[in-house]
């Protein structure tokens, strides 16, 4: 468990070192997790004990969004101030944004997954 | 007394009571989440932030002092986006089957996004601080919140509005992709992660497996679609 922990910690690192020294605006984690696919690739199989480590993370993914989120608390009089444009952009553009991409990707990539 | 108030001075200078006020508070909202049946509208991460807000500001605790010890949970958004990896490449057949759809639909989502969050603020007069810091909301918070800072924003309230639309995103993307009857788990995975990132993505993988891929696949590309998109959009409307 361990040493896949470690993997996943050194993927984040050198993706984190590449992204400065490119200074390219892509997050670190991202290319970590391009990395830490290439491994995948090249080994042809998941270790067992990598896939549990990685779903141990997984599954409790929306607990790391709390702590940013409750930064709201920061920002109660911005928000306040401009809540008509901020609340209908964020409603309206979310929305749309789901529909069309699901729209285009139904109609576009018929057959590429189960309907199950 | 002064017992209590040595205890309250040592628990408020420690991480550990605002770690457990987090993880409570996200037990509980997991809990009502569960009991409702996984119903979109019962977002976990809603419930918690609601609840950890109100104990803050009812003890009069600063945002600083709360992040103290909260950052050990946020620390952990890094490897866990690694750790995307592994269920992207247990459906890499999938993926590889259809790049080309998958690469069309993310750019279009892409430009969607960005476009319609820009003008909408702009039509209802919102100030363009506000707009700026909006307009990159679908991307997840590092990207956003560099882009953000990059043309004059406030990444701080980016990085808020980032987490509302993921919120937003889990709540209502559920009922949209039923209302448009789409119901192939690639396609509702691929919306839920370009228009609202991780906390989409997380709520994809409670449905679906396969809808969490595809999930986790459109937030890294959203990503960098943004990253490419934004400022020439940007450059029409400014």
């Amino acid at each position: 468990m361990l040493n896949y922990l470690t993997l996943i910690l050194g993927c984040q690192l050198a993706g984190e070192l590449a992204v400065r020294a490119a200074g390219v605006s892509v997050p670190g984690p991202v290319l970590g997790m391009v990395l830490l696919f290439c491994f995948l690739l090249a080994r042809g199989s998941i270790p067992k004990d990598l896939a549990t480590t990685a779903d141990a993370l997984l599954n409790h993914l929306s607990l790391l969004f709390v702590p940013a989120g409750v930064g709201v608390m920061l920002h109660f009089r911005l928000i306040g101030n401009d809540w008509l444009p901020i609340g209908v952009a964020l409603i309206l553009s979310t929305v749309l944004t789901i529909a069309i991409t699901a729209w285009m990707m139904a109609w576009l990539g018929k057959g590429a997954g189960g309907n199950d | 007394m002064t017992e209590l108030g040595d205890i309250w001075v040592y628990l408020s200078a420690s991480p550990l009571a605002h770690l457990t006020l987090t993880l409570a508070a996200f037990q509980f909202g997991a809990f009502i989440y569960a009991r409702g049946k996984l119903n979109p509208m019962l977002n976990p991460v809603l419930i918690a932030v609601i609840i950890v807000v109100t104990v803050l500001l009812l003890t009069g605790t600063s945002y600083a002092d709360y992040f103290d010890g909260a950052q050990f949970v946020h620390f952990l958004l890094g490897p866990a986006t690694v750790a995307l990896a592994i269920p992207l490449y247990r459906q890499f057949d999938k993926v590889r089957r259809s790049a080309l759809a998958i690469i069309a639909s993310i750019l279009t989502g892409s430009a969607t996004a960005i476009v319609s969050a820009i003008s909408v603020g702009y039509l209802l007069g919102g100030s363009r601080d506000a707009i700026i810091s909006l307009a990159p909301k679908s991307v997840t918070a590092p990207v956003a919140m560099g882009i953000s800072e990059q043309l004059g924003g406030l990444p701080s309230l980016t990085a808020v509005l980032v987490i509302v639309t993921g919120i937003l995103g889990a709540m209502i993307g559920p009922f949209v992709l039923n209302m448009i009857g789409v119901r192939n788990w690639a396609a509702r995975g691929l919306a839920m992660g370009t228009a609202s990132h991780g906390i989409g993505t997380a709520r994809a993988f409670q449905v679906s497996e396969l809808a969490g891929a595809f999930s986790g696949l459109a937030m890294g590309l959203n990503a960098l679609a943004t990253a490419i998109l934004f400022p020439l959009i940007w450059g029409l409307f400014f």
